[in-house]
């Protein structure tokens, strides 16, 4: 990216301008995401800086939005329902998927383009759609407003990612692994937890974190398909934020993107490792 | 691999023998590979699109006229739909009957609802004649004709009569009919009037202001991608990261953070009245119209093109751009001639994907939107949640559907449903 010393004037001049323009681009992907942290601290009910704010007087701060996120019941409730909720979806998403990811990743999968097609399909399909259809169906099996049948669901919708993530770990899977471990006396079972497993963890992570975050972050289908007994944190938070806004949405969204880092961090581990377990160093 | 390296020949199998040894094998793996995938395969059928499709299925059922009015419907067969009398005694009779089983089932009102989605007003004609209807004796208490029209003159209008032929039917196009704006109230399909059109209005606001956002995110997201696929590799993951937060971060939190800023009392407008842009008492509406949708869902959307593309360019050699130059191209030559078409596929795949997104998109319109930046999902969940009329539901929800399976269709031949990758 760096400039030649022969670069003509205006060379110089576009090159710069990009690099002004590709700065002035990430800072609107950051922008809105990071400026909602300092708001949360905010001493007063409001959704701008205050005057105090903005000369860091300490009095214009306060922990009151974050007191009134872990003490109001509507905002424990609903942190309690999401932290069972998820990880039950992710886990059956994450058995099921990896199972299915693993027989398709064989060679002479018949129909496979047909299967992949329709595995994916859950994240294609516009959500009002899924969740309608979903109602239904619960409602028909008596799954509608109980807590397995928001389980389902939410599984159903992460299972692409899974699909997706484990697909692509196994491509760079070396077969010749689970013949030696055939031929040595591990009969399949064991071949796949003691060999095959450790080996595309990293992929069954990465689609396990995907899989709690859809679920963790889904509004639409839980609100069909759920009911008062399910109400989850983006549930509440879509409530409050469509009637009044109240500013300890701003406290619960801080403490999300404090999630979401620690996911990305996590992650970023897993595709170093993976990288390093295949042989290539990190970048 | 191949199975031929698993059974390496012996000796003693020749020929045949070992073409179906090798045929056997083969069978049993693509069996194993087939049960590995069953569970999953049938939890999605069963669980997702058969779901679905009888979702959609409601979209043509209209049964519920046939059951509830079994009677009133073959009477109504003798009576020609374009007639410009109303039907005669036989059908009033046979009315009074149905709609006497039809209280007592409690079905009456089901029916009712059914048909005032085609012709306001019905709901009150039912009800009225339900209350009449209780105390008659079918046999003895006739002429009906003038007790119905007595009970409300809404059974002595033609068009009542017309939509109730139209509608007797168990099979209807009625509600694709009112998902595109039209209505076959008098047997004849024919626009409804202006003042009541919406749907064809919102379908068309879902499509443009999507490719609006699909162009926009390609705008802010190709130089991105470029400098990503450009600098050292170092940079380029620390840059990424700036790209994948926003990606990790929970869709609420950012359509809310959006919401807070761009508020009469957030921080930009904050911004623009301290910088002196904006008065005081003048502040933007950035919100609840299309522009806060379409800045929110552009920085919502905008990883799903930049990740695309940022793994086609990283695959494209450096030395092409070189050798164009040194044949004597300048540097858009270069790049319009030379580099950029290779980066073709990378459009494509992020165009189709961030589009198949942005037209299902419900929440950042229902929470940003207000009426004017409203989509059509907005429209079906309001359907779905107020009016209750799932066949509706079903014939938008079709619609819809039908489009994002086209693009997922041409998607697949493009990129391949395998090749996609998540960060």
């Amino acid at each position: 990216m760096a400039l030649p010393s022969y670069a003509s004037p205006a060379q110089k001049i576009w090159h710069y301008s990009y690099l002004t323009m590709c700065g002035l681009i990430f800072f609107f992907l950051i922008f809105p995401i990071v400026v909602i942290i300092p708001l949360s601290f905010n001493a007063q009910d409001f959704f701008t800086f205050t005057p105090e704010m903005l000369a860091l007087d300490p009095a214009g701060f306060s922990l009151k939005h974050y007191v009134d996120f872990f003490t109001n019941p509507d905002w424990t409730q609903a942190t309690y329902n999401s932290l069972v909720i998820a990880p039950m979806a992710t886990l059956v998403s994450v058995s099921l998927g990896t199972l299915a990811a693993v027989g398709l990743s064989q060679s002479h999968v018949p129909f496979k383009r047909v299967i992949m097609a329709i595995l994916i399909s859950p994240m294609i399909v516009p959500l009002i759609i899924s969740a309608a259809g979903m109602y239904f169906f619960f409602s028909a099996i008596g799954l509608q407003g109980t807590y397995w049948g928001v389980v389902l669901a939410h599984a159903i919708l992460g299972i692409p990612f899974v699909i997706i993530t484990v697909t692509a770990t196994l491509v760079g899977f070396d077969r010749s692994l689970t013949r030696a471990a055939a031929s040595m006396g591990a009969g399949p079972l064991r071949t796949f937890f003691k060999v095959q497993l450790p080996l595309i963890l990293p992929g069954v992570i990465s689609g396990a974190l995907f899989a709690f975050i859809t679920s963790f972050d889904e509004v639409v289908v839980v609100i069909f398909v759920g009911s008062a007994g399910q109400q989850t944190l983006p549930w509440q938070m879509f409530t409050g934020l469509r009637e009044q806004i109240s500013p300890t949405i701003l406290a619960v969204a801080t403490l999300m993107v404090g999630l979401s880092i620690l996911l990305l961090a996590t992650l970023e581990i897993m595709r170093r490792r993976n990288e390093r377990m295949r042989g290539m160093t990190p970048g | 691999m191949t199975t031929t390296a698993t059974n390496t020949p012996t000796p003693e199998l020749s020929g045949g023998a070992l073409k179906r040894q090798l045929a056997r094998a083969m069978r049993r793996q693509k069996i194993r590979a087939l049960l590995l995938t069953a569970p999953l395969l049938a939890f999605i059928i069963l669980g997702f699109l058969m779901p679905i499709g009888s979702m959609l299925m409601r979209s043509v059922d209209n049964s519920i006229v046939e059951e509830t009015m079994p009677r009133t419907v073959v009477a109504l067969e003798s009576w020609d739909v374009t007639s410009t009398e109303i039907p005669s005694e036989e059908v009033f009779t046979a009315l009074a009957a149905d709609l006497q089983i039809a209280v007592e089932n409690r079905s009456a009102l089901v029916f009712a609802r059914r048909m005032n989605y085609e012709l306001a007003g019905f709901t009150t004609m039912v009800r009225r004649a339900q209350r009449a209807v209780r105390s008659w004796d079918i046999e003895n208490d006739g002429p009906f004709r003038e007790q119905f029209i007595e009970a409300h003159a809404g059974w002595g209008e033609l068009e009542t009569w017309q939509a109730f032929k139209t509608y007797s039917s168990p099979v209807t196009a009625g509600y694709y009919l009112a998902a595109i704006d039209y209505t076959m109230i008098s047997g004849e399909i024919e626009p409804i009037p202006e003042n009541r059109s919406i749907y064809l209005m919102l379908f068309w606001r879902t499509a443009w202001m999507s490719a609006l956002i699909c162009f926009m995110t390609l705008l802010l997201g190709y130089p991105i991608a470029f400098l990503l696929a450009n600098v050292k590799e170092r940079y380029a993951n620390l840059l990424l990261i700036l790209v994948l937060l926003p990606f990790w971060t929970s869709l609420l939190v950012r359509t809310s953070a959006w919401k807070i800023l761009l508020q009469e009392q957030g921080v930009i407008n904050q911004l623009l009245v301290w910088v002196g842009i904006v008065a005081d008492d003048n502040r933007l509406a950035l919100i609840n119209n299309k522009f806060g949708v379409i800045i929110a869902m552009t920085h919502i959307l905008l990883p799903f093109m930049i990740l695309p593309l940022y793994s086609v360019m990283k695959t494209i050699p450096p030395s092409y751009v070189r050798a164009a130059k040194s044949l004597g191209a300048n540097d858009w030559t270069a790049f319009w001639r030379v580099y950029f078409p290779q980066t073709i596929p990378g459009i494509g795949a992020g165009a189709i994907l961030v589009f198949i997104l942005a037209v299902g998109y419900y929440i950042t319109p229902e929470l940003v939107g207000g009426p004017s930046g409203m989509f059509i999902s907005n429209r079906i969940a309001y359907q779905w949640n107020s009016a209750g009329n799932w066949g509706l539901v079903g014939a938008l929800g079709s619609i819809l559907l039908a489009a994002v399976l086209v693009l997922y269709w041409v998607y697949d031949k493009i990129v391949g449903i395998d090749n996609v990758k998540l960060g």
